[in-house]
């Protein structure tokens, strides 16, 4: 909880993130909209680390940079310890910049490779207003405690390994000495033996400096050490929030446990003994999303009330979100005391999702799903 | 036009396997434009035709000393009624039947005279300076514009890149001599007037000015494709995300990646300003007379291809010497920059 009540650091309400699809001879029409991301609701409490999962496409990334303001929203409302920022201007923006910082996914792209470190680093620093001498003196504290030499500071990015230059990302967002840092797929670029070490950095530095964390990442496995709660995104939407452990133990929605199924565990024997859910198929058009729960041409369990109802964003108990109307490992008893959401899309439905007993609906293939989607024993 | 994939600016992927080892040889913390240098350093060739064209720009420059000191001459000088002694013999500087004297390979009249009597190799000298001074100064214009505009174009996007680009499918629409030949003709009869800016009709200004819009749209819109590519850039989002504005933006972190770009068409389009003068000139449209021009001399020694060939030949050797030095140290200066690039100037 933040030092100044309850108010979270980050507060994103009904967020919709469209982009226009433009088309036409000399003048352009809007034709369609890709909705990136449709309807997202979920706040950050100071200090946490707030895990964002989701397949490639499904609009965390986009998320990532409309919270961080580098995209303007369609709708929805952004609020910074409280403050609207969602329409705020460049200037109006400035003083929330210094506290909010990106490190970006691609570490051969995000540091220009005309500037060496000095300047990639002296930048933000002068934006922060430090001056003079101290720029430099900084700059190599920064080198240091990401793990660099201080000799580093006039070398320019060429000369880096790719863990290296995620290292210079990570040193050039501290630099604006920030309390929200975005990690877009920080180490999902990066050799398995360097993410281990990035992922290290990245909590010695939270730790250090008291930060918090938006960690977008495509799989489960990396943002499970991480993360003191994990959101679950599909085709725009949040299929499941909940505490990491809880998301582990007793996922709730059946792509959440579709996801965890596709983990893959080093132990062969192991592996082939658990039963694996199959989410067959791509994620559909994010130009023309299903009606309905936007996972039912997919989901296994999927009825005929999937394809017309919007799931609302139920919560179960300990703080357990998931919009789903056939829910896994939740009892009857579970379900009648959970209440629904306010993060709930707008469109949701109000109805409360119905008991499916173990064992059924799982397995069963579901009903004009057309092979969609495949359970293996 | 070049292609876009030269949009890359890392700077040391990719690269074949003796290059990336020079670059690992290279000491901790050399930049991107030192070992750019180094690997220039190592083309001879492309050094050699440097140096073929500094050395015509030295002798373009030396222009007045000759003139002064060795052929006693301007270059505007009439002597059509006059002879000459040679090796003691007395010669008609024009013969009666209007056909100049030769090279005499001596101080006055080393390469000959014209029609008029004037002396060839200080009209080349001259006219050398000419047209290296338009050819240049045509293609900082070019520069400048199409940088302006093919950021602005590409960073902005929206209706700005409409407008930039619909004005740039209109100038692509016509071939760069028509262009060139209309704006000539109708700016060399009244001169122009923008602003302050004041430019009487037969001002070397003309050409220039002409030749280096006329050549915008084949700059600007591979810098704008670079834009458009860049701007999605990490390092670009990350900017923003420090709060920077969009110009500083354009000036700190999109300039220096396409300054590469830039050096590496410079030699191209300075090349083909130099030819496109040369051949608005022999239309009529460039430099005016009496002012002189490899392009104008070869014009007015056209009618004496047969009975006097010196007088196209050499400014012929001077533009084709010109133009070659310039655009084989210009795929030097591209191979040092960006060896993956194919970067081509087309139309």
């Amino acid at each position: 909880m933040s030092a100044n009540g309850d108010t979270p650091l980050l507060e994103v309400e009904h967020v919709k993130q469209y982009f226009p699809v433009k088309s036409g001879v000399l003048i352009d029409r809007t034709v369609a909209n890709v909705h990136a991301v449709d309807d997202v609701t979920f706040s950050l409490r100071e200090g946490e680390t707030l895990g964002l999962v989701g397949e490639s496409g499904c609009g965390k990334t986009t998320l990532s940079r409309t919270v961080l303001r580098l995209l303007d929203p369609t709708a929805g409302r952004i609020r910074f310890r409280g403050a609207d920022i969602t329409r705020a201007g460049r200037r109006a923006m400035r003083p929330y910049r210094r506290e909010m910082q990106m490190v970006f996914q691609d570490p051969f792209a995000s540091l220009n490779p005309r500037k060496r470190v000095a300047q990639i680093l002296g930048a933000p620093l002068r934006q922060r207003g430090v001056r003079g001498a101290d720029v430099d003196r900084e700059a190599r504290d920064l080198l240091d405690r990401v793990g660099l030499m201080r000799e580093h500071i006039n070398r320019y990015p060429h000369e880096f390994s790719g863990g290296q230059r995620q290292r210079i990302g990570i040193a050039r967002a501290l630099a604006m000495s920030p309390k929200l840092v975005v990690l877009d797929e920080p180490v999902s670029a990066l050799d398995v033996s360097i993410q281990a070490q990035i992922i290290n950095l990245l909590e010695e530095l939270q730790d250090g400096l008291g930060l918090t964390y938006l960690f977008v990442a495509h799989d489960l496995s990396v943002v499970r050490h991480v993360s003191d709660r994990i959101a679950v995104m599909y085709l725009g939407r949040i299929m499941e929030l909940s505490p990491a452990g809880e998301l582990y133990d007793k996922p709730i929605h059946p792509y959440t446990q579709a996801l965890l199924s596709a983990i893959p565990i080093p132990d062969p024997r192991e592996n082939r003994a658990r039963r694996r859910i199959v989410v067959a198929g791509e994620p559909p058009n994010p130009i023309q999303p299903p009606p309905g729960c936007v996972f039912h041409t997919r989901c296994p369990r999927a009825t005929e009330v999937c394809r017309t109802v919007v799931p609302p964003l139920t919560e179960y108990a300990g703080g357990h979100l998931a919009a789903c109307h056939h829910p896994l490992n939740v009892t009857r008893e579970e379900i009648a005391a959970a209440t629904i959401s306010d993060a709930s899309p707008e469109t949701a439905g109000q109805v409360k999702p119905d008991f499916v007993p173990a064992g059924e609906g799982g397995d069963e293939r579901a009903p004009g799903s057309g092979g969609a989607a495949a359970v293996e024993a | 036009m070049a292609s876009t994939d030269s949009a890359a600016t890392d700077f040391s992927d990719d690269l074949p396997a003796e290059l990336a080892a020079e670059e690992r040889r290279a000491p901790a913390g050399t930049g991107p434009w030192r070992i750019a240098l180094r690997r220039l350093r190592r083309n001879k060739v492309a050094l050699a035709f440097g140096v073929l064209f500094l050395a015509l720009v030295a002798v373009s420059l030396a222009a007045p000393i000759w003139a002064e000191e060795v052929a006693h001459t301007t270059p505007y000088q009439n002597r059509i009624a006059d002879t000459i002694t040679i090796d003691g013999e007395e010669r008609n500087i024009v013969e009666f039947d209007g056909v100049p004297i030769g090279p005499t390979w001596h101080g006055e009249y080393f390469l000959g005279a014209d029609r008029n009597g004037r002396d060839v190799m200080v009209r080349l000298l001259y006219g050398g300076r000419n047209s290296l001074l338009i050819g240049i100064g045509a293609s900082i214009i070019t520069m400048v514009l199409a940088t302006l505009l093919g950021l602005l174009s590409g960073y902005f996007g929206g209706w700005l890149d409409w407008v930039i680009s619909r004005c740039f499918d209109v100038m692509w629409a016509f071939p760069v001599i028509l262009l060139g030949v209309a704006l000539g003709v109708s700016l060399n009869i009244s001169g122009i007037t923008i602003g302050p800016l004041e430019l009487e009709s037969g001002s070397l200004w003309i050409p220039t000015v002409i030749i280096g819009i006329a050549y915008v749209v084949y700059l600007a819109r591979p810098i704008r494709g670079q834009v458009l590519a860049l701007r999605e850039k990490e390092f670009v989002e990350a900017a923003r995300a420090q709060g920077m504005g969009p110009w500083r933006i354009m000036l700190t972190e999109l300039l220096p990646n396409l300054a590469s770009t830039l050096l590496v068409f410079f030699p191209l389009i300075v090349a083909n300003a130099i030819l496109l003068e040369a051949a608005l000139s022999f239309l009529g449209a460039g430099v005016q007379p009496p002012e002189p021009s490899w392009g104008l001399m070869i014009s007015e020694g056209i009618e004496f291809l047969t009975s006097a060939p010196h007088l196209t030949i050499a400014p012929g050797i001077m533009l084709v010497l010109t133009v070659l030095a310039l655009n084989i140290f210009g795929e030097g200066v591209r191979d040092a920059l960006d060896p993956r690039a194919k970067i081509r100037l087309e139309h």
